[in-house]
């Protein structure tokens, strides 16, 4: 039931605008109380991580809607950054998995929506009883997201790590292989576009530097010059991120 | 406003019991023809059906002109970008209809990468009497050949015959949002997430590029163009609306390529309104021209929106579609709702407008009249030459009978695409699986 109410005041302070309150109330004083903003806030903001990384989908997701997503999440984190809540340069994540925090994101935001069959376990399983349990969660989960926020967009996760190898190689496949002649340059000209770029995007807003294996190959797909040059180089490249990719 | 309506529901799919939930059959696309007598719709499984309206009888005067089934043709096959490791859908996005020039008739439709150009021809007499063929087409014994004849055209079953003319491929990198057939009858543009092409129908191995909005990094993408059309009389004008809820209008006689606007159409932000959700609820999903040319209808997610092409400042009527929804924009971001790209559409006067909203409601907007009304297009509501009664959805405090509060509202029964008549009172309104049509009483009681 507390978890009800929780969506519901999100929804209202957000819808409203209202202005935020001190940053230093806190779910901690009970269950009754209201969430602050900054926890509401935070929630969106981790919600909307969710939404742009759960895009690995056999069809290329829909540009608009992550286009939107990402500029809330921009939104977002400016006003943090106002705020001095957040910081880019913050230390890597200590404790648990980036891909753990999205998972208990995602349970929050499930059970929040009330009764839908599933009173989902916390991923912390702090507490014993399924009543108080979602409220613990909450606070729980405030708990660790406040600290190493920006964990949740490192690139170190493995399956993150190799959607984005098999995106980059993709790309490198789409410049050597041969294209009609018309259609060269618009190839070569969008060879960076495809959606993932978008979910380097955040990761690169954040961090400000991709691990090195991606860094080299992103230099080579954006190079501008016909496939026939510098191919031996490249072609060396290719094998040693081939190697990789067949170990993992 | 006389917005009772006789009603007619049928399935898309006449030769199969309606079975619910089948993807596939998801209507994806309306769109009248020129004339009102054709109405074509696309689907999530790529297909293509179009109705007829049958000529009024004189023997059933009560059987104002009603939509059979003429033709359904598979137009998209679902594809594979083996580049990209990706699946391209074979869904229908959009329909448009070419002014007809001859016998048959022609639409473009599109999926997200493909535009193909279809033509229609009715097929009702046969040759017969061939000299050296028979019946059947085989070969005659020539022995048994006595005489010369001429061969007659015999009447036969009528036969409605697609044919795909033109295929434009390649010409999109992103996905397709909008096709839009110039007034000249040359040239058509479809418009995708980043680019506008601009493509003569008769050449299908180049294309123009006439927008592009792409910026150099990719990182720096913060808007997107959500839909364009051709202005209905100026040929070299155009329109197209972006995520961020603004309008540009482009002349091409001004630059190749009409990356400044000859217009910005954007009406400034209300502070008291503002959250995490405005720019996501200011998306325009949907622009059309009215039929005058004079003015431009607009869809957010919240609203509809009429502007004047003189005034760019702001739009000179707007309209609220379901303001309920305004305090669960969390609930509708979390569920994906927010991103529902709702159409719009204007009758044949430009007096009164039209767009869907959940639980199969749909709602009309007189402009002269200010009054509007909401309705439902569902099977239980809707027999054969019932009225379709007005509904209201309540916030709580004082409910009547009839009422559905906000909370009890479907949010998977969405009606994105509606179309209306170019000339009469007839409208056509897709519910997911299901087409309906809708007619003025007061048209039906008239013959």
């Amino acid at each position: 039931m507390y978890l009800r109410e929780l969506s519901v005041s999100v929804s209202t302070m957000f819808a409203r605008g209202l202005k935020r309150k001190c940053d230093q109330e806190e779910v901690t004083e009970g269950f009754g109380t209201v969430p602050s903003y900054s926890l509401q806030r935070q929630s969106l903001l981790d919600m909307s991580l969710v939404k742009l990384q759960l895009c690995h989908m056999l069809v290329e997701p829909n540009l608009c809607r992550s286009v939107l997503i990402a500029n809330t999440v921009r939104q977002i984190q400016e006003e943090m950054s106002r705020d001095g809540v957040w910081h880019p340069g913050a230390p890597q994540g200590a404790g648990r998995a980036p891909l753990d925090r999205l998972v208990s994101t995602e349970v929050l935001c499930r059970t929040a929506r009330g009764p839908h069959g599933e009173q989902a376990v916390p991923e912390s399983g702090e507490s014993p009883s399924q009543t108080p349990a979602p409220g613990l969660c909450t606070v729980s989960l405030a708990q660790e997201l406040r600290d190493p926020e920006s964990g949740l967009w490192e690139m170190d996760s493995p399956r993150e790590s190799r959607a984005s190898f098999s995106k980059s190689l993709d790309q490198i496949f789409e410049t050597l292989e041969s294209k009609p002649p018309g259609s060269m340059e618009e190839l070569l000209s969008d060879v960076e576009s495809s959606y993932y770029d978008l979910d380097t995007v955040l990761t690169g807003v954040v961090s400000g530097s991709k691990p090195g294996l991606c860094g080299g190959l992103e230099g080579f797909t954006t190079a501008p010059s016909p496939p026939s040059s510098g191919c031996k180089s490249d072609l060396a490249e290719l094998d040693h991120v081939v190697e990789i990719l067949v170990e993992t | 406003m006389g917005v009772s309506v006789l009603s007619k529901s049928m399935p898309v799919q006449e030769n199969q019991p309606w079975v619910s939930g089948t993807p596939a059959d998801i209507i994806s696309t309306v769109e009248f023809n020129h004339t009102g007598e054709l109405l074509a719709t696309g689907d999530k499984g790529g297909r293509v059906v179009i109705f007829q309206r049958e000529p009024e009888s004189k023997n059933a005067p009560h059987s104002q002109g009603e939509y059979d089934v003429y033709s359904t043709f598979q137009s998209h096959e679902p594809e594979f970008d083996y580049l990209k490791s990706l699946e391209i859908e074979e869904k229908i996005n959009k329909i448009k209809w070419l002014p007809q020039q001859n016998a048959a008739h022609s639409l473009l439709s599109t999926n997200d990468k493909t535009i193909k150009l279809w033509k229609i021809t009715e097929r009702d007499k046969r040759p017969e009497g061939y000299n050296l063929k028979d019946e059947e087409g085989k070969l005659k014994d020539l022995s048994t050949v006595t005489s010369l004849q001429v061969p007659v055209l015999k009447p036969m079953d009528l036969m409605v015959e697609v044919s795909p003319r033109r295929i434009f491929a390649n010409g999109h990198t992103y996905h397709i949002n909008s096709i839009s057939v110039n007034s000249d009858c040359e040239t058509y543009m479809s418009a995708d997430d980043l680019r506008i092409n601009l493509w003569h129908l008769a050449i299908t191995d180049r294309s123009f590029n006439i927008v592009d909005i792409k910026p150099a990094n990719m990182e720096d993408l913060t808007e997107v163009i959500t839909a364009s059309e051709f202005h209905p009389h100026h040929c070299n004008l155009f329109v197209y609306s972006s995520s961020k809820g603004s309008l540009r209008l482009c002349d091409m006689r001004a630059a190749a390529l009409c990356d400044k606007h000859s217009k910005l159409f954007e009406e400034p932000e209300d502070p008291s309104n503002r959250s995490f959700f405005s720019e996501i609820i200011s998306s325009v999903s949907d622009v059309k021209f009215s039929h005058s040319g004079r003015y431009m209808l607009t869809r957010d997610y919240l609203t509809v929106k009429v502007w004047d092409l003189n005034m760019e400042a702001r739009p000179i009527e707007t309209y609220q579609v379901h303001d309920y929804l305004r305090s669960k924009l969390c609930s509708l971001y979390e569920s994906d709702c927010i991103f529902d790209k709702f159409e719009c559409a204007w009758n044949g006067s430009d007096s009164v407008i039209m767009t869907g909203a959940y639980n199969n409601f749909f709602r009309m907007f007189d402009r002269n009249t200010k009054r509007d009304v909401t309705l439902e297009a569902s099977r239980e509501s809707s027999k054969p030459r019932a009225v379709l009664k007005p509904r209201r959805v309540c916030l709580g405090g004082k409910r009547r009978r009839d009422d559905i509060s906000v909370d009890s509202l479907d949010f998977t029964k969405k009606i994105l695409h509606t179309a209306w008549h170019p000339a009469e009172n007839i409208i056509a309104i897709a519910a997911t699986n299901n087409l309906y049509i809708f007619q003025d009483k007061v048209n039906a009681d008239a013959h």
